[in-house]
């Protein structure tokens, strides 16, 4: 195939995918096939995809949280703080209208300069983070709005003040009370997916990735560092952790994947934002007619089937 | 008092250091808390805790539910569940072979036991992390025995028991391990709704995403003395703030003092004490 149809080849996969997006999970099968296929027009078979997913993902120019919400919504209203302790800038929390939707906004938010990075904490949230995310979901909840959370984080901060309010109470409590919203909860990774401390505004009804964002049980450096004892391995590990979007998808983890423009997210904000909110409204469109018991219950059963074992 | 000690030793024994393990193999332990030397045969009788000092010593799973249970007349679930290694993972070897291993020298197809017994009369489920089978690491499995517990118990209407030992999800497993994290606190939602109760034991050590999930959720939430509890472990705390710890940080008192724990209570008063709260929630047993 010559250059240029290679290249309408992979913007008609990508229209594809984001089209598949809206369907239900019967639409992996294909999606799988179409991603295949596109690494292959791409040139990327057989390379260390999971570590160029992890550059990608935590790439300095890579669109974070406040970028996609300006975009999808232009009148977006931030609320702060856990009425409790503080507000933590390394997440972001309000409303907006997307496309006509009222939508509860949640995203992890790094920073892109030094200033701002120190502000947001690296997206390494603090429990007070975790808490008013949880308050802004119960927010919504009573009043029978969606939301739909950003995730984007190394991982929740190990500090000692993180630690002194109670960094692992935070955490586990979002898990279990996030189960127990009763509006439609959609959980978009749109960078890196740092453990517990993303899986802390992880639990929805629906749990997308962007097609070049990762989602960890450890960063694959802390993992070299155990197995390998050398952080510098980073690569074998990624790789040896499945963490790509595809991986994920195969493992029956994530119910899709959200489509980026040609070589990544950073490369075109606005088309990005585009997929994005493709595969958002759809998802609150699918999910806005069932009930406030429907919604628990299909939350809860989709995470009860996750695992992998057998009895002999 | 540990210095008189290390400094009497070294002036009477002049066997070397192999001789002597060999010796006092099994016989003798060094406490940790008061760095005396104990007999074991002594420590049977004080619930593996220092007849000198109090410190507890970690007891394996099923130590650990003769400790809290009436008799061992209880009812194993799901001892046959065994990871399927989804990810296929190899670090210095196999994650398969690595399970293997564990599973013959301990006994146990997993880190976790999960029963149904008698607590001073009261028939109650218990599930109790084994934290030598890979640090008592939450895989699949672990997953899926405790959310069966919770299904039991929301069933049956039994007060539900987690003993936990662990250093959080299991590495080898990837995101499927990650996910039990959610896997089981939804669980434990439905768990609080049926208004069944849940008591959380916290031993040493519980961190990381076992903290961040079950270990935090109980309607009680109790500590052993002296126990690691956190969400980051020490190390990486002191990597990230480049300085060293205060002493007692993220000990069981600790965790008590900034509000995380309703009680720190000794090995010795445990049944008592979960017999105690669940007797306020419930009345008294049947
Ligand atoms: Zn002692």
């Amino acid at each position: 195939m010559s250059e240029a149809q290679n290249s309408q080849r992979i913007a008609d996969l990508q229209k594809e995918m984001a089209e598949l997006q809206m369907s239900s999970s019967g639409a992996r099968a294909r999606m799988q096939e179409l991603e295949s296929e596109m690494l292959k027009l791409k040139g990327e078979a057989g390379e260390n995809i999971s570590w160029e997913r992890v550059k990608l993902a935590r790439h300095p120019k890579r669109p974070h949280s406040l970028d996609y919400i300006q975009r999808i919504a232009p009148d977006f209203i931030e609320i702060h703080g856990d009425r409790n302790y503080g507000d933590d800038a390394a997440i972001v929390c309000g409303f907006g209208t997307v496309a006509g939707e009222h939508v509860m906004i949640i995203g992890l938010q790094k920073g892109r300069d030094t200033k701002q990075k120190l502000l947001r904490n690296f997206g390494m949230p603090k429990p007070e983070g975790y808490r008013k995310a949880l308050r802004a979901m119960e927010l919504a909840s009573k009043f029978g709005r969606p939301i739909v959370t950003l995730l984007d984080t190394p991982g929740a901060y190990p500090g000692i003040d993180a630690e002194e309010r109670g960094q692992a109470q935070a955490i586990a409590l979002n898990l279990r009370e996030m189960a127990r919203i009763e509006s439609p909860l959609i959980v978009i990774v749109i960078g890196e997916g740092g453990s517990g401390g993303a899986l802390a505004l992880g639990i929805g009804n629906r749990v997308y990735m962007l097609e070049n964002a990762v989602y960890s049980v450890i960063s694959p450096e802390s993992c070299a560092a155990i197995i390998y004892r050398d952080s510098s391995k980073g690569d074998v590990a990624a790789a040896a952790l499945k963490i790509t979007a595809s991986d994920l998808s195969k493992l029956g983890l994530v119910d899709g994947i959200i489509p980026e423009p040609p070589g990544g997210a950073q490369e075109d904000y606005d088309r990005a934002a585009e997929f994005l909110q493709t595969a958002l409204l759809s998802a609150i469109r699918e999910l806005k007619g069932m009930t406030p018991e429907q919604l628990i219950t299909q939350r809860c059963d989709k995470f009860r089937k996750m695992g992998s074992f057998f009895t002999e | 008092m540990s210095m008189d000690w290390f400094k009497s030793s070294k002036k009477v024994a002049k066997v070397s250091d192999e001789e002597r393990h060999v010796r006092t193999e099994g016989l003798w332990v060094k406490c940790e808390g008061c760095r005396q030397v104990i007999w074991r045969k002594d420590l049977a009788d004080t619930l593996n805790c220092c007849p000198k000092c109090d410190f507890h010593f970690k007891v394996d799973a099923r130590t650990r539910l003769k400790y809290l249970l009436d008799d061992e007349n209880w009812i194993e679930h799901d001892a046959g569940l065994e990871s399927t290694d989804p990810l296929g993972f190899v670090d210095s070897k196999s994650y398969k072979s690595r399970l293997a291993g564990m599973q013959k020298a301990l006994g146990m197809k997993d880190a976790v036991i999960s029963v149904t017994g008698k607590l001073l009369g009261r028939t109650v489920n218990v599930c109790a992390l084994e934290l030598k089978f890979i640090g008592g690491s939450m895989g699949s499995v672990m997953g899926e025995k405790i959310t069966r517990a919770i299904e039991r118990s929301i069933k049956d209407r039994a007060p539900l028991i987690i003993v936990s030992a662990s250093g959080g999800a299991r590495m080898q497993e990837g995101a499927v391990s990650l996910m039990q994290l959610g896997k089981i606190s939804a669980s434990l939602m439905l768990l609080d709704r049926a208004k069944v109760p849940f008591i959380s034991v916290l031993t040493d050590p519980t961190t990381g995403g076992t903290t961040a999930s079950f270990a935090m959720l109980g309607d009680l939430n109790i500590g052993e003395p002296g126990a690691l509890i956190g969400f980051a472990g020490p190390r990486v705390i002191e990597q990230t703030i480049r300085q060293k710890l205060p002493e007692g940080f993220q000990r069981s008192e600790f965790v008590r003092d900034h509000g995380f724990l309703d009680a720190v209570v000794k090995r010795s008063e445990m049944r008592e004490f979960i017999d105690k709260s669940l007797t306020f929630f419930l009345g008294p047993a049947a």
